[in-house]
């Protein structure tokens, strides 16, 4: 148990045995007030239930017997008298002073507990039930035979009224599902018809067969809460399970749901048992199904255990094996395209079937190739709860760290090189963010402090947050900042947003001192870096006094993406599929109009594009026809204008070499199905290039 | 994100329960009695874990007023019991309770009770 509930009892029996006092007190003078009473019971009470939650032991031994005296005088089966007052004085005492004592020597102290405990036990005339001590709960379950698998048969018929108890019959059946290998059949027999139908009741009942290695009282235990309001029966079927498979008739014998008599005279017709019970109406469908499977579950069985050894659940397999598979799967992709490029030129219809085939194949194996890469990123966020918990000690902050979407998986090298970001990002939140506890009460707010740590799929991209209640980041401070660093000049006009964002650049750190925390040199720029390396983008919000977050946005996957081809001139480019909204043809008289501005007019929405065609300044005449595609990126919408719109296609993402590495504005390169070479526009830093440069030109 | 309200009169079991479930990712609300739960139960809280022995008013008071209240009619409510007596559990379960735990108990415990009834 951790220290600080310890250390929170402590302080809280403290209170409880002031109280305790002022109520004996109390109580001497008006030994009728039941009130007082109560007061005691309900002192004692607490000291007993909670000691033994933090480990109190002896307390709670101790303050049960008290207790159960002063439950009695509740009862009015005992009288107040001196003796019992001077008794609880003593005993509060003794348990002042076994406090005191925690951890210490009490051998001293054991005597006059039991002198104490033996005068309450007089004064009760000994019919206490101090055997019963507390903490003694139910005994262990005998763990015999607990790994041998077998079966039981369980009906489950819970009270019409189960759900005004919050309980959820549904539930119960997927944790038997979790104990092992289980067929559940729903009895709808008694279900009313619709006009007599309560839909706050439950009519249907269960009949569930399980193969489980757990014990029947484990069985037992999934019911607990609803042992005595339903009727429930669990049998374990021991003898039929190893040797024979049972003939349906002896299962439905052995369920009491027939007689062997009704047996004997309905197979006289010579039909299948089955339909002739169910026919002859004499068990219900719903029983003869239930016992069919159970009969096919114990030939499974049978069947399973002639076969070999069952094959390990995991494997463990080297990352470059995997690295390797997924290389192999890129060229297969690629030639996949390729093929189904030359089965459209060709045009004979077996080929292209074939063709089809094979990229819906293709398509398969990528998506599990990839999915064997992932992780789930709650396997790193255990290590952030050591850091904080760390941090925290030695920052004297009390933190709570909040995690949501642990099982949200990434690619596993996406997960390797973000690591050490999320790190940072967290002692940031830490260090700089959260305050210290007097701070925080100052400031109105709890003074433990959250950060929460979340991710989840958002479209093609996992987002991973981190937010914290802390005292937010200084527009002010960040500014004076940049311009000590001369990040900026005087003149430079920043909106609070963009001001935030000079956090993201080099050689930047608003730490007043350099803390051995987050200042080790690794700054915001490094975390920026890491994320867009990742191809994925980062953005900081703040709120002065309320705290901070920052969210991450990363590709699911690094190596294939679906892409949607363009064309400008001869040159092929690639654009991340999953930003495309829609394309539209660009419309000559708009253009005309608004030549200048660079907008069209998408259904009375003003939408800003960008030429590819200027942007790379490609020569020769435009064609009459241009193509718009509209991407939406940060819940904005802009125009990409092309040539034409070739389609949709599987990318292979190849990283440009280190020549060309430095170029802005490319995520890397593809292979086409023709053979040649397409480069993935990296749009979004695009966009950011455009608007830079329009608001240079719009300054001068 | 799931809401449960914790309703203690002890502190410490207040704190220890709050921090157990918001450990596991669950937000919380703590209330000191049945009064208090009453009066906080506002919004939405998707399961309740309440002591029985309280002043102002007691856990069986309390799950009898959130089972009359349409938006509390189905949802789990977890009753503490240090009594291993069997009276007020019954009493509980007559008034509505879902389920129980024992006190003394584990973390571990409160966590495997509350993923029982609350998903």
């Amino acid at each position: 148990m951790e220290d600080i509930h310890r250390q929170a009892f402590r302080d809280e029996a403290a209170d409880l045995l002031a109280e305790l006092e002022t109520a004996l007190l109390e109580l001497e003078d008006a030994p009728q007030d039941s009130g007082l009473v109560n007061r005691i019971f309900r002192a004692m009470h607490t000291l007993k239930g909670s000691g033994a939650m933090f480990g109190f032991d002896d307390i709670a031994q101790f303050t049960h017997e008290i207790e159960t005296v002063f439950d009695k005088v509740r009862d009015g089966l005992l009288p107040v008298t001196k003796p019992l007052l001077d008794l609880t004085f003593q005993a509060k005492d003794h348990v002042r002073l076994l406090f005191e004592n925690d951890g210490g020597d009490i051998s001293g102290y054991l005597a006059s507990g039991t002198a104490i405990l033996e005068g309450f036990r007089a004064l009760a005339g000994g019919g206490g039930d101090h055997a019963e001590a507390p903490g003694a709960q139910a005994g262990a379950v005998p763990a015999q035979e607990a790994d041998r698998e077998r079966m039981f048969r369980i009906r489950f018929k819970p009270r019409p009224g189960i759900y005004s108890t919050g309980n959820n019959p549904e539930y119960f059946l997927e944790d038997i599902k979790s104990l092992g290998p289980a067929r559940v059949f729903a009895h709808f027999e008694d279900v009313p018809p619709l006009r007599e139908l309560d839909p706050q009741s439950c009519h249907i009942w269960w009949d569930i067969l399980l193969a489980t290695s757990s014990t029947e009282s484990a069985v037992r235990d999934v019911f607990m809460f609803v042992e005595d309001e339903c009727d429930l029966s669990v049998t374990p079927m021991e003898a039929t399970c190893d040797d024979k498979v049972p003939m349906l008739g002896e299962i439905l014998v052995e369920r009491g749901d027939i007689s062997a008599d009704q047996i004997e005279r309905a197979v006289a017709g010579q039909r299948r048992l089955g339909s002739i019970l169910a026919e002859s109406g004499v068990v219900a469908a719903k029983s003869v199904e239930a016992a069919l499977a159970e009969q096919s579950i114990a030939r499974d069985r049978q069947d399973s255990r002639k076969s070999a050894p069952e094959a390990a659940s995991s494997l463990r397999v080297s990352a470059d094996k995997l690295d390797r598979l997924q290389d192999l799967v890129g060229e297969l992709v690629i030639v996949q395209a390729q093929i189904k490029q030359a089965a459209a030129l060709l045009g004979n219809e077996a080929v292209v079937n074939l063709a089809e085939e094979l990229e819906r194949l293709s398509d398969d194996i990528r998506d599990s190739t990839l999915s064997i890469r992932m992780l789930p990123i709650g396997s790193t966020f255990s290590t952030y709860r050591r850091l904080v918990r760390d941090l925290c000690a030695s920052l004297g902050k009390e933190i709570d760290l909040v995690t949501t979407g642990e099982d949200t998986e990434l690619d596993k090298t996406v997960l390797d090189r973000l690591a050490d970001a999320l790190i940072h990002l967290l002692r940031n939140s830490i260090d700089h963010g959260i305050e210290l506890p007097a701070e925080r009460e100052a400031a109105g707010k709890p003074r433990k402090g959250t950060i929460r740590l979340q991710a989840e799929h958002s479209g093609g991209d996992v987002v991973i947050e981190v937010i914290d209640d802390g005292k937010g980041i200084d527009p002010a401070r960040v500014r004076a900042k940049a311009l000590e660093r001369g990040l900026i000049t005087e003149h430079t006009e920043l909106s609070p947003q963009k001001t935030l964002e000079l956090i993201f650049l080099p050689g930047f750190s608003t730490a007043e001192a350099v803390s051995n925390v987050s200042g080790r040199g690794v700054g915001m720029d490094v975390v920026k870096g890491v994320v867009e390396s990742l191809r994925g983008s980062i953005a900081l919000s703040s709120e002065l006094g309320r705290g901070s977050r920052v969210t991450v946005r990363l590709p699911l996957t690094l190596a294939i993406i679906e892409g949607l081809q363009v064309r400008v001139g001869d040159q092929g480019y690639v654009l991340p599929l999953e930003l495309v909204e829609e394309c539209v043809e660009l419309d000559k008289q708009d253009l005309e109009v608004c030549t200048r501005k660079r907008i069209v007019n998408l259904r009375g929405q003003v939408v800003p594009y960008i030429s590819l065609r200027e942007w790379f300044s490609f020569p020769g005449p435009v064609p009459s026809i241009e193509q718009v595609v509209i991407l939406g990126m940060n819940g904005q919408r802009v125009g990409l204008v092309v040539d034409n719109v070739v389609g949709e296609h599987q990318t292979v993402i190849k990283s440009l070499g280190p020549v060309f590495r430095k170029l802005d504005g490319f995520s890397g390169a593809t292979i086409q199905g023709d053979g040649s070479m397409s480069l993935i526009l990296d749009v979004k830093r695009i966009v950011d290039m455009a608007l830079e440069q329009a608001g240079r030109e719009s300054e001068r | 994100m799931k809401t449960i309200m914790t309703v203690d009169d002890s502190a410490s079991v207040r704190q220890m329960v709050a921090f157990t479930l918001k450990n596991a990712g669950y937000s919380v609300i703590e209330a000191s009695d049945g009064k208090d739960a009453l009066s906080k139960i506002g919004a939405k809280v998707d399961m309740v874990i309440t002591d029985l022995n309280m002043p102002n008013m007691d856990g069986i008071s309390l799950i009898k007023a959130l089972r009359a209240m349409p938006a509390c009619k189905f949802i789990p409510i977890i009753m503490l019991t240090t009594e291993s007596q069997a009276g007020r559990k019954q009493e509980g379960k007559d008034a509505g309770a879902t389920g129980w735990i024992v006190k003394p108990f584990k973390p571990e415990q409160l966590l495997s009770v509350v993923q029982k009834v609350l998903r």
